[in-house]
């Protein structure tokens, strides 16, 4: 069995949550510090993709990646490469649709900072940069940890989006979920039901991790 | 060293809007929650902003705002002290107050400066304890060393005391006290709490409503609080409407109570008058002025080494209550209704509303 599909859904898991990580933290940062009005329309934008279908994601992300849309085109003409059918486009549509999860705990996390330490903090002489990466980074880690969990689990299990943007090409961007869909609609059940058991496994492995930093959190 | 404020800030309910100088020693900032003391604070450590205004420290202009100068808190060196000590929670004892040694120190330098002040202030014990697992008093002292460490030079405490049981108070303070006055430059005490302001301070200025009413020397203040506000704020229990006559006499009708006020006071203004709950004698003390006054008993509260008597004016059914504070084994009640006190004229304080 071919297990190119585990490896390609890993791999666009981890670049993703890498990405999330900085998008994520540095959003919830400078919109935690924002004026309310300003903030409660931004986090709509960013959570927007939350509760839209992954499709709707996947077909918005089309018009303007698609080659001869916009961003497409450009990257097109000028560095001759494709935004969409490859592995990496794949990479594009995970983090989009895993972003939400890791912004809003980040969010969470870093609302209910003390203020007044980052207050203290600068008294005593420290910039910004100290306060992010000592002070609230390190306090907010569970959040930020859970985060990164959820946001890495939506992505290893992301369809739709997914299948809209790179489509299914086995051995370039065939993931886990769009093997299983491929191996269901052309009769191959044995396959597909291998490839929903590592699914599975995948999940509960997650989950179990999850759980094992929420024990050790409340333990703290 | 000196501190020169004079700023305004428009907050959500008022505006604030003070002005004052603080000397070397403690100067406190008297007033109830809410009264715009601890942003008064914030805006000298330049965490908050202020609209307008100026704040100048020894000679230092940290913030002028027709000049358009606002330095920030890192540049100010002002020793903040938060109600909640605002300890670095993902760090230890030590590590807290190594990150806070300002100025280019090598790191052996800086080492040996850390294990001084831990030693200094008693936290050898604790040093290597998550900053979250010790004891309140022991979080004071340690953001007291960060503060010692960063070479401050004016320190702002923001009701340093309120985080803390009871019974720890009393130790936390005396030590306080201490270090305060080891660091014999400017501080700036704000606190609700008249008792700590009096132990604690030099210098007060109480604060009403964004504003302040009355400033001067504790003891002064305490003694001549001179606005309504001002009394209740330093522990003023009895305060009745009053008038002043052609003649400077004060007349407090509500208790029979009236005094001479003296030559050169300025009379006008006067609304109100009060009188401290333990300045009522039962006896008339040598070489002081007054005269007594008869009242009615009305009820006898006993606290644990004091009573408390409530009165009224002798014979007038409907009363304002004047209450006595007097030492446990000071006076005796036999059961009698009614009782003569002397009243000195010194205890009985004109007061304005406003200044």
């Amino acid at each position: 069995m071919d297990l190119y599909p585990l490896y390609n859904s890993v791999r666009i898991a981890l670049i993703s949550t890498v990405i999330i990580f900085f998008a994520g933290t540095a959003a919830a940062y400078y919109i935690s510090r924002l004026p309310r009005a300003v903030k409660g329309f931004l986090d709509v934008i960013l959570t927007i993709p939350l509760v839209l279908p992954p499709t709707v994601i996947g077909y918005l992300l089309l018009r303007g990646l698609g080659p001869h849309r916009l961003f497409g085109e450009f990257f097109m003409n000028t560095f001759d490469i494709r935004l969409t059918m490859t592995w990496w486009s794949t990479v594009i549509a995970t983090s989009v649709v895993s972003f939400p999860l890791m912004y809003r705990s980040c969010r969470g996390a870093f609302e209910s900072f003390d203020t007044n330490i980052a207050d203290a903090a600068r008294t005593l002489g420290h910039g910004g940069t100290f306060i992010f990466w000592r002070l609230m980074l390190p306090v907010c880690r569970s959040g930020i940890i859970a985060g990164m969990v959820l946001s890495f689990a939506r992505a290893l299990g992301e369809y739709g989006a997914t299948s809209m943007v790179s489509g299914y090409i086995p051995g370039e961007t065939a993931t886990v979920s769009t093997t299983v869909y491929q191996l269901w609609r052309t009769e191959n059940d044995e396959l597909a039901m291998k490839w929903v058991l590592i699914n599975l496994l995948i999940s509960f492995t997650v989950l179990f991790f999850m759980n094992m930093l929420e024990n050790r959190r409340r333990k703290i | 060293m000196s501190l020169t404020v004079d700023i305004e800030k428009k907050l959500d309910n008022f505006s604030l809007k003070v002005s004052f100088e603080a000397g070397d020693g403690v100067t406190s900032l008297l007033g109830a929650s809410g009264c715009g003391k601890s942003m008064t604070l914030r805006c000298i450590a330049g965490v908050a902003t202020p609209d307008r205004g100026r704040i100048v420290l020894d000679g230092r202009v940290l913030f002028d705002s027709e000049k358009g100068i606002n330095i920030p808190p890192q540049k100010r060196n002002t020793g903040f002290l938060f109600q909640n000590y605002a300890l670095f929670p993902n760090m230890t004892v030590r590590e807290n107050i190594l990150t806070s040694v300002r100025g280019g120190y090598g790191a052996a330098e800086k080492r040996r400066m850390t294990d001084e002040v831990i030693e200094r202030l008693h936290l050898t014990d604790v040093c290597d304890l998550m900053s979250s697992e010790i004891s309140g008093g022991q979080m004071q002292r340690t953001a007291l060393a960060r503060i010692m460490v960063n070479g401050a030079e004016i320190i702002l405490l923001d009701e340093p005391f309120s985080a803390l049981d009871e019974h720890l108070r009393f130790a936390v303070e005396n030590e306080l006290y201490g270090i305060m006055r080891d660091f014999s430059r400017t501080v700036i005490l704000v606190s609700h709490s008249r008792d700590e302001v009096y132990r604690l301070s030099d210098r007060v200025a109480v604060m009403n409503g964004g504003r302040i009413e009355t400033a001067g020397p504790v003891r002064e203040v305490f003694r001549n609080p001179r606005t309504v506000c001002g009394a209740r704020l330093t522990g003023v229990k009895n305060i009745a409407p009053a008038t002043v006559d052609g003649n400077r006499i004060l007349h407090i009708p509500a208790w029979g109570i009236s005094r001479e006020l003296p030559e050169n006071t300025e009379t006008s203004g006067i609304t109100a008058a009060g009188i401290r709950m333990n300045d009522l004698r039962a006896e008339r003390p040598d070489g002081v002025c007054g005269r007594f006054y008869d009242f009615d008993i009305v009820r006898v509260t006993e606290n644990l080494f004091s009573r408390t008597v409530e009165l009224g004016a002798a014979g007038s059914g409907d009363h304002l209550p004047l209450y006595w504070q007097v030492a446990g084994d000071g006076w005796h009640h036999d059961g009698r209704s009614r009782i003569s006190l002397f009243v000195p004229d010194d205890a009985v304080m004109p007061l304005r509303e406003n200044i």
